[in-house]
């Protein structure tokens, strides 16, 4: 039996889809793309002003002494403290953040807009002024503190208050990126599951939760990445007080004056995290079928200003 | 089990009275912007109207006449609404979306996905069961959406533009699904296709405007429409007016005699209904009795069939390409067109 021919026969010149060769045009499934040089130009300079900073700071790590550095008492306790008040300020921001961001994007009721403007204010206070103000809210003296020392509760300069200022500079991170999928994904699923039945708390766990599901995962992530970095804030509001108050931002801020190469070496652990947690939050499997459709990328992010 | 409905909504000029016996499939049809997706959704509870009182099966849905405010929210109402898009929950594969409806009915699980097996069987979707919806065409979406719908046991299934987003090979495939479990149903079916309207209908409401501009058996209002719609949807010409004996006078004072069968008094709003290929096309006058001729401008030609379709205005007439030729026929050029009397239907609205 001549087997080969047959074979021979299929093997004809089929061209891949999408790849086109016609003169001009890039081989390989690239279409035009219309960027100007000098557009071109600008975005790499854009790269290195974020890049060299980081560059410049790892190239003055002490890497003979980065281990004993990084693994010293105060900064050990320091990460300890900045993880775990992290966790719950993340904690706190999805209980809180989630029906806020499903109110502002599905419910229309008076004002809505100047409470959405209020809530995305932390983006852009400088966080000092956050401080500030939860000082004047929890503190001895403030509008909730004296209430709160009658039942006995001493939220300012504790690790509370380093919890609070985080979930306050870190929630709208959480609300603008949940917003956002809400609103994409919009309210037609939620308005058909209602006609088959399903009462609005059903609707919710079933079927709003699950659309928007990466829109909160990054949207947590960022909030823990800000959680993490926050320091003027908690400066203000909390204090430095090793092992209840003394975040790593903090550590690393004391450090400098001491021992320049501890703060750097500190510096480049929280760079370590800081790119785990975007690489968590922007490199999720895209297409985990049937929700991979959806475009529920991250809200852009405001700046981490210390 | 009847549905009554009765709704105004300001805002839209959307005022609607509606019936829909046991048993009954009603379509509605409409121009866009007539007010069909505000029906619908006022029934199943998306839009609050100011004001009106709907009940089904005895059961209000809302009553909001005379400073009541009863509002039944969407997930007691039992009106399970599919729309032009199968919008299936892109997270659940196909057995989970059908049982959706019975899951939140409180049906235990098991059952449930039993159920929903029997529902995926009856639209001859049982193969698809593990499929996510981004794996399904457009049509087996759809028809997975038809099982979680029903599935779901509507007291009332509201159908908006169900076949709209279809191929053209897989909307008969559905048309014949819904023909099968619209049996008996009672349900209502927004669409623009006047072959949904015959096929699966009993009965045909045209909205005009956010108002009931004609509704009867399907087949009556396509034979005799009374709307402007209606006559476009049936492919008729129709000349509205007030009647004059046999005959239709037009604002413009063109008068179109015709036969009708009814005897109407003169005075009274009527209309000159006749199909485009009753119609002949002259360039010049060519007046006699019993025949009705009237100068037009051409705006259209286009193909229609094996016929040319002449339109001139709101009027069309259908001739033949080789008459079309020797006419010397384009738009803008000013002809007659000539109509016989026994071919115009002339009766009140």
């Amino acid at each position: 039996m001549p087997g080969g021919p047959i074979v021979q026969a299929q093997a004809g010149p089929r061209k891949p889809l999408g790849q086109v060769n016609t003169k001009g045009a890039k081989v390989g499934g690239q279409g035009y793309s219309g960027v100007p040089g000098w557009v071109r130009a600008l975005a790499v300079v854009a790269a290195v002003v974020v890049v060299l900073p980081l560059l410049a700071m790892v190239l003055r790590v002490d890497w003979a002494q980065f281990i004993p550095l990084v693994t010293s008492e105060s900064s050990l306790t320091a990460l300890g403290l900045s993880l775990r008040t992290s966790a719950a300020s993340t904690v706190l921001c999805i209980v809180l953040g989630v029906p806020l961001a499903l109110v502002l994007a599905r419910d229309t009721f008076r004002l809505q807009g100047l409470l959405r403007s209020l809530v995305l204010l932390p983006l852009v206070l400088p966080p000092v002024v956050g401080g500030i103000a939860l000082l004047y809210t929890f503190g001895r003296q403030g509008l909730l503190g004296q209430t709160l020392e009658v039942l006995g509760l001493r939220i300012a300069f504790s690790t509370t208050a380093v919890v609070l200022a985080q979930t306050f500079v870190a929630l709208p991170f959480l609300v603008v990126s949940l917003e956002g999928a809400l609103r994409t994904s919009g309210s037609r699923y939620e308005a058909v599951a209602a006609t088959l039945g399903a009462r609005p708390g059903t609707v919710f766990r079933r079927v709003t939760l699950p659309l928007v599901l990466p829109g909160l995962a990054s949207g947590a992530v960022l909030s823990f990445a800000r959680s993490l970095g926050e320091f003027g804030a908690t400066l203000t509001f909390a204090g430095s007080l090793q092992g209840v108050t003394r975040t790593l931002p903090l550590e690393i801020y004391l450090q400098r004056e001491t021992d320049p190469d501890a703060a750097v070496a500190l510096s480049l652990v929280l760079v370590a995290v800081a790119v785990a947690v975007v690489a968590l939050a922007y490199s999720r499997p895209a297409a985990r079928s049937g929700a991979g459709k959806r475009a529920t990328t991250p809200a852009p992010a405001g700046g981490n200003r210390q | 089990m009847t549905l009554s409905f009765q709704a105004a909504v300001a805002k839209r000029g959307f005022d609607v009275s509606l019936t829909v016996g046991p048993g009954e499939t009603v379509a509605v049809m409409g121009p866009n912007g007539a007010g069909k997706s505000t029906l619908l959704s006022s029934i199943a509870g998306l839009l609050r109207p100011d004001s009106g009182v709907a009940k089904l099966n005895g059961k209000t849905l809302f009553d909001l006449d005379g400073g009541k405010h009863t509002w039944v929210p969407p997930h007691h109402r039992g009106t399970a609404l599919l729309a032009q898009e199968p919008l299936l929950f892109p997270h659940l594969n196909a057995v989970d979306n059908v049982s959706f409806g019975p899951r939140s009915a409180g049906i235990p699980k098991r059952d449930a996905r039993e159920g929903a097996m029997r529902w995926l069987a009856e639209v001859e979707a049982e193969g698809l069961a593990g499929r996510r919806p981004a794996e399904l065409s457009g049509g087996q979406a759809q028809r997975v959406a038809v099982a979680r719908a029903l599935a779901a046991d509507p007291a009332l299934l509201l159908l908006d533009e169900p076949l709209a987003a279809l191929d053209i090979h897989s909307a008969p495939l559905l048309r014949r699904l819904f023909k099968r479990v619209l049996a008996g149903r009672q349900a209502i079916i927004v669409t623009h296709d006047v072959l949904d309207a015959l096929i699966l209908a009993d009965r045909v409401v045209i909205l005009e405007n956010g108002r009931i501009a004609e509704e009867g058996p399907t087949r009556e209002v396509l034979e005799r429409p009374r709307s402007a719609f209606a006559a476009g949807l049936a492919g008729l010409n129709f000349v509205p007016g007030t009647l004059d004996g046999t005959g239709v006078l037009t604002v413009e004072g063109l008068r179109i005699s015709g036969h009708g069968d009814e005897q109407v008094p003169s005075g009274q709003a009527g209309v000159a209904v006749f199909p485009p290929s009753a119609v002949s096309v002259f360039l010049t006058d060519a007046h006699g009795s019993p025949r009705n001729s009237f100068a037009v401008t051409i705006t259209e030609l286009e193909p229609h069939g094996d016929q040319i379709r002449v339109r001139a205005g709101g009027l069309a007439a259908d001739i033949t390409p080789a008459a079309s030729a020797d006419l010397g026929l384009v738009p803008g050029i000013t002809v007659h067109f000539v109509v016989k009397a026994a071919a115009v239907s002339v009766y009140g609205t």
